[in-house]
């Protein structure tokens, strides 16, 4: 099984290189070899677990509480203006 | 007597007694990391100067009266993963990404710990993103295995075990997804719990796979985990999965009498194992048996195909915990990601894709439901399972390097536990011929927590294993 390397690199937002293409394309091809044994397991008529908890609809009571102020939580960017995240745009005009 | 080598147990009952102060505990601590961090680089960062303001901080508290009943860890040196968030203190979960990422909060467990009284020597190493299972994909260099510095401290939590079995710390904070804190302890010769998923916070730690990420304690012995993990465990309003259900003491059964209880071990855990690892599991089981416990064979799904379940759950959710890491809001940008984290991404990414889901993620999530099935039919002959923690003992430098399955080979027998949510325990049962460390684990049914540690120190309190020291 080959994937597309480039398509999937573009999906996922990741610049990838000509030389990474090749080596990620053989590796990723070996791991899917692996996990086609997969196969081997009947699992007609088995629903899938997507969690082990038992837990569901889990909500918390809507009250406002202190959270980090303007200047906490833009003390880790790069790029701010005027107290807002600053980003690329994304539509051209 | 150095400090640094001491229990969570014994360092409580020093200071207690005033034979020494935390900042003297902490010193010894610092300066053991001084002498040992050029050979097994266990730390990303080591954060003395605040170390030493939070023990003067506690022996202040102490004096003023503050107890170790109300604070049960005050002053007691810690060495944190890597991956956990620490307000005002870089955190990197071993990524250049997070290169620069200094967290404006702490993870859950963290909070609950300083509120305990620990002292916070630094952050260890891990593969980076936690991706991986000897720290040969951390961007800050690889730890080495304190009992033979030219093997693998296995991981991901490598640089935790490593920081134990080196005594830098007294006690050490990882997280498992599948086998990140049973395998590294193993090959480091330490205790390693993984608690039942949902039994402790995830809130704060750098997410790697949602449906199973575990944070636990890396300790020297099997009663410093009882204590932290009643320091650890409970329901979070920050993490929705976290279980409302009522905590146990687990120091207070501990040393409750196992005879009559039931262990079972399965063929499918042993097929695949060095004969070193057989020899010392087998060894184990006996010592076990004399203590009165009924020893009963089980079958168990095969271990390998839980390896292909757990390659797609956690690259499925690898691609999708790793989209936030854009490097607007904080750290870089996606260009900094290294090969691991890439495949890791790219793989998820397809299987999750239009056309693949079917074929690869939801099979994977019916496959993962055999697996539950399986366990709950087990626990129905049986209390606990006992088997090898690794397929080997700790393999050398450079075993990892370009082989895109190697972390989830090393895991084969944790996988099984991690994918069904149960908590296990990584116990040291001795070592090779070539001295490296070999570990057993308890797996329980889920919220067995108290079993699990019961049993591990009971067998701890038998042998004398734990009390062996690598040389460094």
């Amino acid at each position: 099984m080959k994937i597309n390397v480039f398509h999937v690199a573009k999906l996922a937002n990741l610049p990838l290189t000509e030389e990474e293409k090749k080596k990620f394309e053989k590796q990723l091809a070996e791991t899917l070899d692996y996990v086609a044994q997969l196969e081997e397991i009947d699992t007609k008529g088995v629903e899938p677990t997507s969690q082990v908890t038992g837990l569901e609809n889990v909500t918390r009571e809507d009250v406002a509480k202190p959270s980090f102020s303007q200047e906490e939580a833009l003390s880790n960017t790069k790029s701010k203006h005027n107290g807002f995240f600053k980003v690329k745009a994304i539509l051209e005009v | 007597m150095n400090l640094n080598t001491l229990t969570i147990t014994q360092a409580k009952e020093g200071l207690k007694e005033k034979k020494f102060s935390s900042v003297e505990l902490t010193k010894a601590c610092l300066e053991r990391i001084k002498n040992v961090e050029p050979k097994i680089n266990a730390f990303v960062t080591v954060s003395e100067k605040e170390a030493i303001e939070q023990a003067d901080k506690a022996d202040k508290l102490a004096s003023q009266g503050e107890t170790l009943q109300d604070k049960p860890l005050l002053g007691i040196p810690f060495s944190v993963k890597d991956n956990f968030c620490t307000k005002g203190m870089r955190t990197t979960a071993s990524s250049k990404v997070l290169d620069d990422f200094i967290p404006p909060y702490d993870a859950t467990v963290v909070a609950k710990l300083k509120e305990a009284g620990m002292v916070i020597l630094g952050k260890t190493n891990l593969d980076a993103w936690a991706h991986g299972s000897s720290t040969e994909t951390s961007d800050y260099g690889t730890t080495k295995n304190p009992w033979n510095i030219k093997h693998l401290p296995g991981g991901s939590s490598g640089g935790a075990a490593a920081s134990i079995a080196a005594d830098e710390a007294i006690a050490a904070i990882g997280s498992e997804t599948a086998g990140s804190i049973r395998q590294p302890s193993d090959w480091c010769g330490v205790v390693g719990l993984k608690p039942t998923y949902g039994r402790v916070s995830r809130y704060g730690v750098v997410a790697m796979a949602s449906s199973l990420d575990s944070p636990g304690p890396i300790t020297k012995r099997v009663e410093d985990a009882a204590l932290i993990l009643n320091i650890l465990a409970g329901k979070d309003t920050y993490d929705a999965t976290t279980s409302p259900k009522p905590v146990d003491d687990y120091l207070a059964t501990i040393k409750n009498n196992i005879q009559g209880i039931k262990i079972g071990i399965a063929d499918e855990y042993f097929d695949d194992i060095t004969e070193q690892v057989r020899k010392k599991v087998l060894e184990a089981i006996k010592v076990i048996e004399k203590m009165g416990v009924k020893i009963i064979k089980i079958k168990l799904f095969p271990p390998k195909y839980t390896i292909a379940v757990y390659t797609i759950l956690q690259r499925a959710e690898v691609s999708s915990n790793l989209a936030r890491y854009d490097g607007i809001r904080f750290g870089n940008d996606r260009s900094f990601f290294a090969d691991e984290a890439k495949r890791r991404i790219m793989l998820g990414t397809y299987a999750l894709s239009a056309g693949y889901y079917d074929q690869y993620y939801n099979k994977a999530q019916k496959v993962r439901t055999v697996i539950v099935n399986d366990f709950n039919k087990a626990f129905k002959e049986v209390d606990v399972i006992l088997a090898p923690t690794n397929p080997w003992t700790a393999l050398p430098l450079g075993a990892s390097k370009d082989n895109p399955m190697y972390g989830e080979m090393a895991d084969a027998l944790v996988e099984p536990s991690s994918i069904a949510g149960l908590p296990g325990i990584n116990v040291p049962c001795g070592l090779s011929n070539i001295g490296l460390p070999v570990g057993f684990q308890l797996i329980g049914p889920q919220f067995s927590e108290s079993l699990i540690l019961n049993i591990a120190y009971q067998y701890e309190q038998t042998t004398q294993w734990h009390k062996l020291k690598p040389k460094l």
